[in-house]
């Protein structure tokens, strides 16, 4: 993975140095809040109910063993014991205090972490599939681009007082476990015929409160030029957002408004001119990162053989592991999402281990999936079990990867001053009420999706089966949505009806999985079942 | 208005900056004032008689008097630019790599905490309108 040269040491040092002169001009009075305010978040800092909440990168979810322990540390020394891994790959700590970011950021950087750009109205930290560099369905890694385009969009001038938000995402495959369309900038690596790569690129998705998938805008953006390509986008954006109504600021909305003809004429025309400037890094710099990224020295003449004897062993690697692009490898995922847990939430002490065992059995590489779960992505098989054992004794060996239990929830009510209602008790009442295993398996791939509020940080318009929290005359409301999808099939889930209060919305989940299983033919999912049917039996189910 | 910071050694034009659309009527004027929502384009057809653009920030939060900086340096320009409005100190810096070299806040700025804020990155990893070398240049030469 990539390493920091004496450049980028610098720079995220010098931005460690920036932020301490900021707190410390906010805390002798020499700025209001206001102006505070929009400084911090460009590093990562939330006012939260009780406390600071920390937000540091984690670039295309790939970090090594050092930076985990780091993790862990900060976890300790600073937090309570625990961090939380977020929808868009970045780690939060939410229980800091002001005085003491400085030196944590410090601590970070000795590492090559930082907590630039992870809010506020910026370029946010850049996702990318997890199983990047080990997918067997992948044409090439899609990291070392990711990686070009970080350092590049890292305090641009231009575009640091952005409308909203801005958030790109990389894959390299043509099955999608980045969300890409759900992105400002959704960005595909290909191929073409002549064997030359460039980008498939989606523009003006989002979630939130106005959700829109990204259209494809460009079938072939020349690698070389990504950069250029990207900036003509941002600066249309930037040129032509409202700026007088923080909701219709997203770029989701100038594209929805324009129309995405209108809208991609104008980025051509712009990027036309910025093609022109000499502002993209020549291929050397692009051959210099990729080496970084170069796939691991992987034993030849492995068996794929797994000896399957201790049944809980086996249901754990059916169901946690994934093809690996080298014959001898699996891809072993590694749960957040303990029943009756906090999903996402990891303790400093497994931190350790995840990076004890990404040490020993896989090249040094862990990763963290939008869907808040970790990844060991170069597992020989004949390691699995010893990993297993060691995730087992840590309270890591969960199995429900992509299953009823297996749900995304934003912190909600419990820690956010933005939401409505409390995500996380939901959440938890709905993997109980699901524990079964065999029920589980049984009903197969099913993501179930929690927002605390119309933000949609817990992704709630691309469930399958979405949750909505609401304030309704002053109390907690749950409205259900069906259908929604993150991955290559993306669609939008639409809202059932009138909500339901907490123990409501978890038996109206029942109904809806219970609907499925009487209308499901042989190898359908929940999501197709649904797209078949449509919502009328759901609904009767539900309200009827 | 506070003092204006200025980078740059000739002499400043002394008549009031007039709206782009009084501009773009009247052949007299030498310079101009670009309003956060105005498209700076507009000026590109008669920037041989553009002296100094004002670009004002009616919000320090609103960014798009970034991108008009920027648009003029890429179209040759190097008369003044000047940021007028609500620019705070912590943005002179990108303000700088975007081509901008005065400044009017309406608040006055500390003079140490300018020249600090403003030397305090070693390296950039991107061209702009300013003559830093983005550091794939110093990578590979």
């Amino acid at each position: 993975m990539y390493r920091y040269d004496q450049y980028d040491q610098q720079i995220v040092d010098a931005r460690v140095e920036e932020f301490r002169d900021q707190v410390k001009r906010r805390i002798a009075g020499h700025m209001t809040e206001d102006q505070f305010k929009p400084l911090r978040l460009k590093n990562g800092l939330y006012l939260q109910l009780h406390a600071y909440m920390l937000r540091i990168a984690i670039p295309y979810g790939t970090l090594n063993p050092a930076q985990v322990r780091m993790l862990a540390h900060v976890a300790r020394t600073y937090d309570r014991g625990y961090a939380h891994f977020t929808t868009r790959q970045n780690m939060q700590f939410h229980w800091i205090k002001l005085e003491q970011v400085p030196d944590i950021l410090a601590d970070f950087a000795k590492v090559q972490l930082h907590a630039i750009q992870t809010s506020g109205e910026s370029i946010r930290n850049i996702s990318a599939d997890q199983y990047a560099g080990a997918a067997a369905d992948e044409i090439a890694d899609p990291r070392p681009w990711a990686e070009l385009l970080r350092q590049v969009t890292t305090f641009h001038p231009e575009f640091s007082y952005l409308p909203r938000k801005f958030k790109f995402a990389f894959t390299a495959a043509p099955g999608d476990r980045a969300a890409i369309r759900w992105h400002d900038v959704g960005l595909r690596l290909v191929r073409n015929d002549a064997g030359e790569d460039g980008f498939e690129v989606y523009a003006g998705g989002g979630m939130g409160r106005t959700p829109f998938i990204a259209e494809l805008i460009r079938a072939f953006c020349p690698a070389d030029r990504l950069f250029s390509y990207c900036q003509a986008i941002l600066r249309v954006w930037n040129r032509h957002a409202r700026r007088d109504n923080i909701h219709k600021q997203r770029m989701k909305i100038l594209v929805h408004d324009l129309g995405v003809e209108e809208f991609t004429r104008q980025v051509e025309e712009e990027f036309a001119h910025i093609a022109t400037l000499g502002n993209d890094p020549p291929r050397a710099e692009f051959d210099r990162i990729a080496a970084y990224f170069a796939p691991p020295p992987f034993e030849t003449g492995l068996s794929d053989e797994i000896d399957r004897s201790d049944p809980d062993f086996a249901l754990w690697v059916d169901r946690q592991t994934a093809a690996h692009k080298a014959p001898g490898y699996a891809i072993a995922n590694i749960s957040l999402k303990a029943i009756g847990g906090i999903g996402g939430d990891i303790t400093a002490d497994q931190m350790d281990v995840v990076a004890d065992l990404a040490e020993r059995y896989s090249f040094g590489e862990t990763r963290v999936t939008h869907a808040q779960n970790v990844v060991l992505p170069h597992v020989r098989k004949a390691d699995l079990y010893a990993v297993w054992q060691a995730l087992v004794a840590a309270g890591l060996a969960d199995v429900n990867l992509d299953l009823v239990t297996d749900i995304i929830a934003c912190p909600g009510l419990d820690y956010c001053s933005l939401a409505n209602a409390r995500s996380i008790p939901v959440a938890q009442k709905i993997a109980r009420r699901f524990a079964d295993l065999e029920r589980q398996q049984d009903l197969g791939e099913l993501k179930i999706k929690i927002s605390g509020c119309i933000n949609a940080c817990g992704h709630h318009h691309a469930g399958h089966i979405g949750i909505l929290g609401v304030d309704r005359k002053g109390t907690e409301n749950y409205q259900l949505l069906l259908g929604g999808s993150g991955a290559e099939d993306t669609t939008l889930a639409k809202i059932t009806g009138p909500g339901f209060d907490e123990d409501g919305v978890v038996d109206a989940v029942e109904k809806a999985i219970e609907t499925y299983r009487g209308l499901r033919t042989d190898g359908e999912r929940f999501l197709d079942t649904y797209r078949r049917v449509g919502m009328e039996p759901f609904k009767e189910a539900i309200y009827g | 208005m506070a003092d204006a910071l200025r980078f740059r050694t000739d002499t400043p034009a002394d008549e009031p900056a007039v709206s782009l659309d009084s501009f773009l009527d009247q052949d007299d004027s030498a310079s101009v004032r670009i309003e956060a929502g105005d498209d700076v384009r507009r000026l590109l057809p008669v920037l041989d008689r553009v002296r100094l653009v004002e670009v004002d920030f009616p919000r320090f939060r609103d960014g798009r008097g970034y991108s008009s900086a920027r648009i003029l340096r890429e179209s040759g320009y190097t008369g003044e630019i000047k940021a007028t409005g609500d620019v705070l100190v912590d943005e002179l810096l990108f303000m700088r790599r975007c081509g901008f070299d005065s400044f009017a806040p309406d608040a006055p700025l500390d003079p140490d905490t300018v020249e600090r804020l403003l030397t305090i990155y070693p390296h950039v990893y991107q061209h702009a309108a300013d003559d830093a070398v983005p550091v794939w240049k110093l990578r590979h030469g």
